[in-house]
Order: structure tokens, then sequence, then C-alpha cells
């Protein structure tokens, strides 16, 4: 009990920080678009229900629509089709100590700022390891970008040969699931995965080695600028939505000062 | 009379009050307005005798034979005219002094029209229907041979020229258009509402929009936008455009669920809340100077009156798109409600529909069109018109035409 009271304490007193990575849930921020043909992902929606007007005369509420994977948001395994059989692999079934777990943050702004399509390869790991220590195991994997910062049409970077923000490319993936037992993958970009990665081989390898593996991905993220590259803890659970394959939520880090 | 030019408004001014015409019409009188509405110039005939009857009665007036309306011959000879100086109306009170006569129609019966200032007695003129601001039909007498601009047919129109005007979504071909169309008829301001402005429109494929428009984030779905477009620019809006209509393939049964879903929230929900948001500054300016906001346009899928198999979800999409602008006519008056009815569009999502289909060019073409005669009502493309003229006639069968052919 005294650790719990310590760390309460630690909050209270501000040596640990609490840092909200979340960006705010607006009709503003973009939603991710698919080819037309294919069924898309509702943007986020609020609609006033009443604010303290003859539709309510004390109290203000809105009602607010979006989809599983609209701001910032959770990946549960089944979401993608690699990990659609595996156990407890929607949001109402993952274990929720899975929802705290450690973080370890590379830092790719500088090569992000560079060059939209920036690439995470195994061997920029390699080198990230070698001032920083090996990546622990059931650590979350966040790639830093600094792509949090970008707004709007930017941010979207969306050209008509398709999508150009960075991400990890497929052998980076594996390394990170396989070789490092990482818990899950985050990005401050739209998803896990780079935009122009529907050309990798195989597509979209974050999801489908990550998911394939059980692990989670966490995306749209921001203040990654704020952690240290080892040592922050992160609190991140989904809504608790029946056979869910994600969700919108609150992502705060924890960071001793 | 010269149309006024456009003038500043005076802030300080009190604003006109948008006051209806007296209105207490019969049935024969709101078959009138009907057709006018659709741009014809109709009145009963005789079915037995052939004689025209004006205004509308239950039977021929001459033999007692059945009625049927018809076009009729638009020509006739100005008998009298008075200017009225004086009235009790408050609605004729606004608009002093008016002119006013009886013409002998070339068509048998005599009528009473607004006279154009040269229109004396004896003066041959061509009589045109129009709607007033009650959307009554009402006749003009214009001398025959007169051509251009008059205040008369302006103030018994909605001429985008000089007109502020939204379209409401730019990224659409339709809208994309309508926005060119307003600028090249003079639109003192065209508003060209953009959603989505996080992609481009060079990585949608789409080319810049024209010279003179002002591109303004617009997005009929999101309650936020639509309210910080009205508080922004409600004042200034007379015409809108609203060409937010999507439509898709997709069966009632097998069709894509959300694609119902984003129809309903764009065409359904994303026109009333404009309806709800701007409706009132519309309204509220309907009376106001010289080129008060007088039209709202509201582009309909012909699938509305009768859906084409393929096409059901988004039907009733427009259904209930068209069922809104019907109320909007009644609860937005003085300004018009104008359907535009449309058949497949010549766009990538009617790739299998064979000709004939409506170019945006030529929806444009016919809104602006629609707008200077203040029509309530009109089709676009060969398929939107045959099925209107069915749909007239005898509703159920024209849905059962379209419904089990192909």
């Amino acid at each position: 009990m005294s650790m719990l009271a310590d760390f309460a304490a630690a909050i209270v007193s501000g040596k640990i920080k609490v840092i909200d990575l979340t960006q705010t849930l607006s009709p503003d921020f973009p939603t991710i678009q698919l080819p037309p043909e294919f069924g898309q992902c509702a943007p986020f929606r609020l609609e006033e229900v009443s604010r303290y007007d003859a539709k309510g005369p004390a109290w203000y509420w809105n009602n607010f629509s979006c989809g599983e994977h609209t701001g910032t948001h959770f990946d549960a395994p089944v979401h993608w089709i690699s990990g659609r059989d595996l156990p407890n692999n929607t949001t109402d079934t993952i274990e929720a100590k899975n929802f705290i777990a450690p973080a370890v943050v590379l830092d790719c702004s500088k090569e992000s700022a560079a060059n939209a399509d920036f690439t995470l390869t195994k061997a920029f790991i390699l080198e990230w390891e070698k001032k920083h220590g090996r990546i622990p195991a059931k650590a979350w994997a966040l790639l830093r970008t600094d792509w949090s910062k970008k707004k709007g049409a930017d941010y979207a970077n969306v050209k008509a040969d398709g999508a150009h923000t960075p991400g990890p490319d497929p052998e980076a993936v594996e390394f990170l699931v396989k070789e490092r037992d990482v818990f899950g993958f985050g990005t401050e970009t739209i998803g896990t995965d780079a935009g122009q990665a529907p050309h990798f081989t195989p597509p979209f390898p974050a999801h489908f080695f990550m998911h394939g593996a059980g692990r989670y991905g966490l995306q749209c993220l921001c203040n990654l600028d704020r952690l240290p590259p080892t040592g922050a803890v992160i609190i991140s659970p989904p809504l608790k939505i029946v056979g869910g394959s994600g969700s919108p939520l609150r992502v705060l880090a924890l960071v001793s000062s | 009379m010269k149309v006024p030019p456009r003038r500043k408004k005076n802030p300080l001014a009190v604003t006109r009050l948008p006051l209806l015409p007296p209105a207490a019409p019969s049935r024969g009188a709101l078959k009138l307005a009907t057709l006018a509405g659709q741009g014809r110039f109709a009145l009963p005939v005789c079915t037995a005798c052939g004689a025209v009857s004006y205004p509308a009665r239950d039977v021929c007036g001459a033999c007692l034979g059945e009625l049927a309306w018809r076009d009729v011959a638009d020509g006739g000879t100005v008998l009298a005219r008075t200017v009225l100086r004086a009235s009790g109306d408050v609605y004729f009170r606004q608009r002093l002094p008016v002119r006013a006569g009886l013409v002998g129609m070339d068509a048998g019966p005599r009528t009473v029209a607004f006279l154009h200032e040269d229109a004396e007695p004896g003066t041959r003129v061509r009589l045109t229907l129009r709607l007033d601001k009650a959307d009554q039909a009402v006749m003009l007498a214009l001398p025959e041979g007169f051509a251009g601009e008059d205040a008369l047919l302006h103030a018994h129109g909605c001429s985008l020229r000089d007109r502020r005007v939204l379209v409401t979504d730019a990224r659409g071909s339709l809208g994309a258009a309508m926005a060119a169309r307003a600028v090249a008829a003079g639109a003192r301001e065209v508003f060209a509402g953009e959603a989505g402005t996080w992609t481009s429109r060079e990585a949608l494929g789409q080319s810049s929009l024209p010279e003179g428009v002002l591109p303004v984030p617009l997005d009929l779905t999101d309650e936020r936008s639509v309210r910080e477009f009205a508080a922004e620019f409600g004042g200034r809006v007379e015409i809108v455009i609203n060409t937010a209509m999507a439509p898709r393939p997709g069966s009632v049964t097998e069709g894509d669920p959300t694609r119902l879903r984003e129809a309903m929230e764009l065409e359904v929900f994303g026109t009333a809340r404009l309806a709800r948001m701007l409706g009132t500054a519309l309204r509220a300016r309907g009376a106001d100077g010289d080129y008060p906001a007088c039209a709202w346009v509201q582009a309909v899928s012909a699938d509305a009156l009768a859906p084409s198999p393929g096409y059901g979800a988004h039907a009733a999409a427009q259904a209930a798109a068209l069922s809104l602008a019907l109320s909007l006519r009644a609860e937005l008056r003085p300004i018009r409600v104008t359907t535009v009815f449309l058949g497949p569009l010549e766009d990538e999502w009617h790739q299998d529909v064979p000709p004939p289909k409506v170019a945006p060019r030529a929806f444009a073409d016919a809104v602006a069109a629609a707008l200077e005669r203040g029509l309530e009502e009109i089709a676009v493309g060969d398929v939107a018109r045959h099925l209107l003229e069915r749909w007239r006639e005898d509703p159920t069968l024209a849905i059962r035409e379209t419904t089990h052919t192909s």
C-alpha cells in the first residue's frame, strides 16, 4: 500500500509529471481517408442537446459521434485481419492491466522533418539502442516525429499519389515484435503505418505484424517531445466497446521529474 | 423601369420587413401557381368548346364543359391602366407606386396584370406568369418584343447578378460548376463551401476554383462549421445553392449501410442544419433593399421521386432531403425554394450508367436560368425531365415504371 501512497504523493508533489499525449477530439482533426469505394471511418461530430435554454434550462450537454479510429485512438488486435482469431483481441476483452505499460521513445523528428516519407528501419533502432540501451520487453515503442505539431492539410499530407507521412518499414516492425517483444507501437501520425505503407510488403506492416502478434497500436499521439527516451509509463485504456476494434481515448504518460 | 443599381445598405436604417402579399388562394389559384412555378403559362381550357377560363373555375363559364389545364397564347393588349399610389395592404404599402392594369388576352379572358411603365392602353404586351413573395402566380405585362432587364422582372425573379451567393459544396462537381456560373452571371460575391480541407483539391484530382470565388470552410455535417459560417457570412448571403448531394450506388439490402448514413448526414441532417442556422437570417432579409435575400436552391436527385434500381439507399436520403425542401418552401417564405431534379450525373460514380447524364455545366446553366425567372421546380437532363413529366401525370405509375424495369 505504501507504494501506491508514495505514488499518489509523487503525483501531487509533481515528482511524477502527468503528460497528456492526446489530441483534442474535434471535427477539425483529420480522419483517415480510404479509397472512396471502401467504407469510411466517421469523423468526430458534436451536436448540442441543450445549453441552458428551452431544451434544457439548467444544463449543457452534447451528443457526439465518431468512428472507433477517430482522433487519438487505440488499435486492438482484432482491427487487422492478422489478429482476428487471437484471444482477448477486442477492446472489451483485453486485460485491464495491459492498459498501463512502460514506453521507449524513438526520436525521428529530425529525419521526419527532412523527409515526410521517412521510414523507421531496424538499423535505426539498433543505432538508438547503442545510445539508450536495449528496448525492454513489454514496452510501448513510440515513434516521435513531431508530426503532431502540424495541422490540417499539412498533417494529413495527402497528395494525388497517396499520403506522405513517416512510419516503420516491415523489417523494423518484425524486429520490434519478434526480437524486442514490444507491447505495441505508437505514432503521432494518422495511423501506425507510414502514409505510403499500402506499397510496402506486406502492406501496412505495423498493423499486420503488431496485431498479428496480439500487440496494440496508438496513433494521433502528441507531446512525445516531452517524454524521455526511456522511463515513461503510458496509461491508455480504450472505451469498453463490445467487440470493439479500437477506440478514441485519453492517453497519459507518467514521467519522473 | 430600370433595375436600380445595387447600393450598400444603410446600417442606420430600419430593415424593410419581409411582408407577404395578400393571399387567399382557391384550389384553382394554387394550380395556376404550381404551373407558373414550373415556368408554364397555362390556364384552364374547356375540353368541349375550347374556351379559356380565367380566373380558374370549376367548369367552363361558356358551356359548363369540363376544364383541363393547357398552355395558352401569352399575347395580349392593354385595355386600361392605373397607378396605385395608396394602399391599405401592408405589403403593397412597402412598394408604392404600383402600376397595374387590365389586359385582354389573345387566349380570350381578361386579366389584371402588373404593367411595365411603357404599357399604355392599346399597347401589345406579352404576359408572363411569375410567383410573388407569397408563392402565388401573378401576371406581368411587358411590351411585345421587350428584351433585357426590368425592375418588374427583377422584383419577381432571383437573378444571380449582383447578388451574394453561397454554393454549399464546391468540392463536388455540381458546386464547382455552379460557383463558376455564378461568377459569370455577375454575382457580387460567391462563397464556395469546402468541406474536409485537409485534403487538397489537387489530391482529389480537382481543378482549382475559378477566379472571383471566395472559398470558405463549410461542412454541412459539422454543426460548428455551419454555425461559424452562418455567424460570419449569414448576413451577406442572398441566394443559397445547396449542391451538397453525393449520389453513390447501393441498394437498400446489399448497399453499404455507412453509405446510407453518410448520405443522410450530408443531405438530410446537413440541409436541415444549414436551414436552421441560416434560414432565419435569410428570411429576415427577404425584403431588404432592391437586392433582397431571395432564393434557396436545392439540388435533388430524381431518385427522390422514384428510386432507380441499385441506388435505393441514396434515393431514401434524397426523398428525405426533398421533403425538407418542401417544408422550407413554406417556412422560409418570402425566400423562393427551388428544387432542381437531376438525373444520373456525369461523374465517376455513374460509370456503369449509360448516357444521357447530367454534366455539371448543364446543371449550373439551368439553375441560373431558373433563378432569373424565379421558378420553383425544374428538371435538368433528359432522364429527370422525362421522369418528372410522368411523375406529375401519375406518381404511382412513374414509380412502378422506374422500380420495375431493368
